[in-house]
């Protein structure tokens, strides 16, 4: 499922309705507007972050090559940019761009919730 | 070794953080349990936020322990501005480093879940705002949010868990604050992670008013108050009302005023009652109720002594109107700015609303009298309960201020229980206690007055009949009939006339009586004239008899000293 994202929505998508179509169409074009601007928060280097970090790294390469800037943040380190980013768990990823600004929680295992957060898929798509 | 032990005991036993809140550190006998967290559930808008907030507010200014408020709910715009109305300066004291206010943010819609996470950005933002600070307090407040906002609630448990035992290992008081649930004390159960102390609150309705109590549920280790204690939200924050505890540390005044009738002084010991006192007039409809508090008015605004009249049922130019009746003229004491009438339906606002709005009022005018007429109108707007709190609450408040406060109340029944039972529970915080009632006796209602306690002096325990003339309230004189019952009104002026009648006769009695006397004391005093004068009559005789005796005795000797003589004989030896 996830490798025909790749490769184009058009193509994998014929089945869907034209609702559903046209509405992934503007996403995409959306997305080619501008980079994404990623902010990961971790709290240390235990599992979960390192985790999260190798995750969304992978998604990236996969599904935006050379369209994104990922900055991990150790809230360990930088207490204060947890509260300006209103932080409450860890790890939590916040695509503050392209619009609108979204929040992702957890260690970023489960890349179709991570695609759908990141309105590179819509949640109907997956079921 | 015995020492060892003592000490371990000591260090065992809880140590309590004070809230600074009015009441509640009296049912907790001291606080909350010194670096514990607390949980304070409760439904919307029974005053959470407010509790945890003052919890925290007072802690900063009152005992020097900086806190953390940690809003879910509210923004701290918003919290800033909600709690500016109750005087606290949230933003002064976060200036002074002695507040730190973090908003979270928290909105199911944004997140989505890829995988396993914690809540560490909460302790992390905690632990930087306690540390900024170097905070005593912490208050979470509604850590409910949580739950809509994450959807792994074994997460979400595990980490309240690790969050309440962080807390601990930080020693710090903390309040957390849970929304109601339906089965459960609150909707997510935190009571099951707060093993310390839990406290209810409560924003009940009834007969559609809306009325605040607080209970302890539990609190490990320490003994507490197991009573639901209504609580008011005044305008500087939470005071909650434990009745037994209020009020017993006032100074009191042993002087005395005037109840503005002479004879009712003379009935409270002579000199009337004391000042700061709390008076309770009972008495049912048209007893005149009123016209003694208006007495009481007149005789201290002559005096020189402000008053402030609190109307629940007239206006004031019906007071005005109705107490010219009876020749008491309050205008005049009005125009002087010595007297003010504040009249107002108890219904138009709850009873804490009325409550605050009479402490602002009695603030602003600083009177040395205060009237209540009649508290039994306040029954209206709460319940047997509140309307206790509410009275005891400003009569504690009065006498502290050396205020003395005249309450009137309305009695539905002319009998002795009704006299108990109506008089809103208030009798133990009532200091002089005067009923009035009708007697019904010979197809007539007359006026009875009785003085049935007054603290410290000793007063009258008789029934006295009064009337309300033109010139105001007299009290009668005493008349008892022939069985010992008092007369009252035409009765007492029949007895009246009678005693009257009888005086005249006794008086006529007693002329005559004298004249008799005086008579016979006349014919007397002939008698002794005539004695008199028969005694003179008896001496002279006898005084004749000697002297011609002597006369006789001499001339005998003067014969005989002849014949001597005569005869040459000797000269006798």
């Amino acid at each position: 499922m996830t490798r025909n994202e790749e490769t184009g929505a058009e193509e994998t998508r014929i089945s869907d309705s034209e609702e559903l179509k046209t509405s992934f169409e503007e996403a995409l074009e959306k997305t080619e507007d501008g980079k994404y601007i990623l902010h990961l928060y971790v709290a240390g280097m235990g599992p979960k972050s390192v985790q999260a970090i190798e995750n969304i790294k992978r998604i990236c390469e996969e599904y935006l090559p050379g369209r994104y800037e990922l900055e991990v943040i150790d809230i360990y380190q930088y207490p204060i940019l947890a509260k300006d980013g209103q932080i409450v768990a860890a790890p939590t990823l916040i695509k503050e761009l392209p619009p609108p600004l979204k929040k992702l929680i957890g260690s970023m295992a489960d890349t179709e919730r991570v695609l759908v957060g990141m309105d590179l898929k819509f949640k109907n798509d997956k079921e | 070794m015995v020492e060892e032990r003592n000490k371990t005991l000591e260090e065992k036993i809880l140590k309590k953080t004070p809230t600074g809140i009015k009441g509640l550190d009296d049912i907790t006998y001291g606080g909350l349990p010194k670096g514990r967290p607390t949980l304070i559930a409760g439904s919307a808008g029974s005053g959470k936020t407010l509790i945890s907030m003052e919890f925290l507010v007072k802690g900063a200014r009152e005992y020097g322990e900086p806190g953390v408020f940690m809003a879910f709910e509210e923004t701290e715009e918003e919290l800033v501005k909600n709690f500016a109305s109750l005087g606290f300066d949230l933003d002064s004291l976060e200036a002074e480093n002695k507040l730190a206010v973090d908003y979270v943010h928290i909105d199911k819609s944004e997140y989505e879940e890829t995988g396993d996470y914690d809540l560490e950005g909460l302790f992390i933002r905690l632990g930087l705002a306690i540390d900024s600070i170097g905070a005593k307090r912490v208050a979470l407040d509604t850590l409910e949010v949580l739950f809509s906002g994450f959807k792994s609630e074994a997460i979400l448990r595990s980490e309240l868990r690790r969050l309440f035992r962080w807390l601990k290992d930080k020693g710090v008081t903390a309040i957390v604050t849970g929304e109601r649930g339906e089965a459960s004390l609150t909707r997510y159960g935190l009571e099951e992670y707060v093993a310390d102390c839990v406290i209810l609150l409560d924003n009940r309705m009834e007969e559609q008013i809306a009325t605040r109590r607080l209970r302890i549920i539990k609190y490990r280790g320490s003994r507490h108050g197991t009573n639901e204690y209504p609580f008011l939200i005044e305008e500087d924050g939470i005071s909650v009302l434990p009745i037994t505890s209020l009020g017993l540390e006032h100074d009191v005044s042993s002087e005395r005023v005037s109840t503005g009738i002479e004879r009712l002084d003379t009935m409270l010991g002579g000199r009337g009652y004391y000042r700061g006192s709390s008076i309770l007039i009972s008495g049912t409809a048209g007893t005149g109720k009123t016209s003694f508090a208006a007495q009481f008015v007149k005789a201290a605004c002559e005096r020189g002594e402000r008053c402030l009249y609190f109307a629940f049922e007239e206006s004031p130019d019906q007071i005005i109107r109705n107490m010219r009746s009876i020749g008491i003229d309050l205008q005049p004491y009005i125009d002087a700015g010595l007297m003010q009438i504040n009249a107002t339906r108890p219904m138009a606002y709850g009873l804490e609303m009325h409550l605050i709005g009479m402490r602002r009022l009695i603030d602003r005018f600083e009177p040395e009298i205060v009237i209540l007429d009649p508290i039994s109108n306040l029954t209206n707007v709460g319940t047997q309960i509140d309307v206790r709190a509410t009275l005891t609450k400003l009569i504690d408040y009065l006498k502290s201020n050396t205020i003395t406060a005249v309450c009137t109340s309305l009695v539905e029944e002319e009998s002795i229980e009704g006299i108990g039972a109506n008089a809103q529970g208030v009798s133990s915080i009532i200091d002089t206690w005067i009923n009035l009632r009708f007697f019904e006796h010979n197809g007539e209602r007359n006026r009875g007055i009785s003085v049935i306690k007054s603290r410290g002096m000793g007063h009258s325990n008789q029934i006295r009949e009064y009337l309300l003339t033109d010139h105001g309230i007299e009290i009668q004189d005493v008349y008892l009939g022939p069985s010992g019952n008092l007369l009252m009104g035409s009765a007492r002026a029949a007895q009246e006339e009678k005693e009257m009648a009888e005086a005249i006769a006794e008086s006529q009695r007693v002329e005559r009586k004298k004249r008799e006397l005086e008579t016979r004391l006349r014919a007397l005093d002939a008698q002794i004239a005539a004695l008199n004068s028969e005694f003179e009559t008896q001496k002279e005789e006898l005084d004749l008899l000697i002297t011609e005796d002597e006369f006789k005795a001499g001339a005998l000797e003067k014969s005989k000293n002849r014949m001597a003589l005569m005869r040459k004989a000797d000269e006798p030896e």
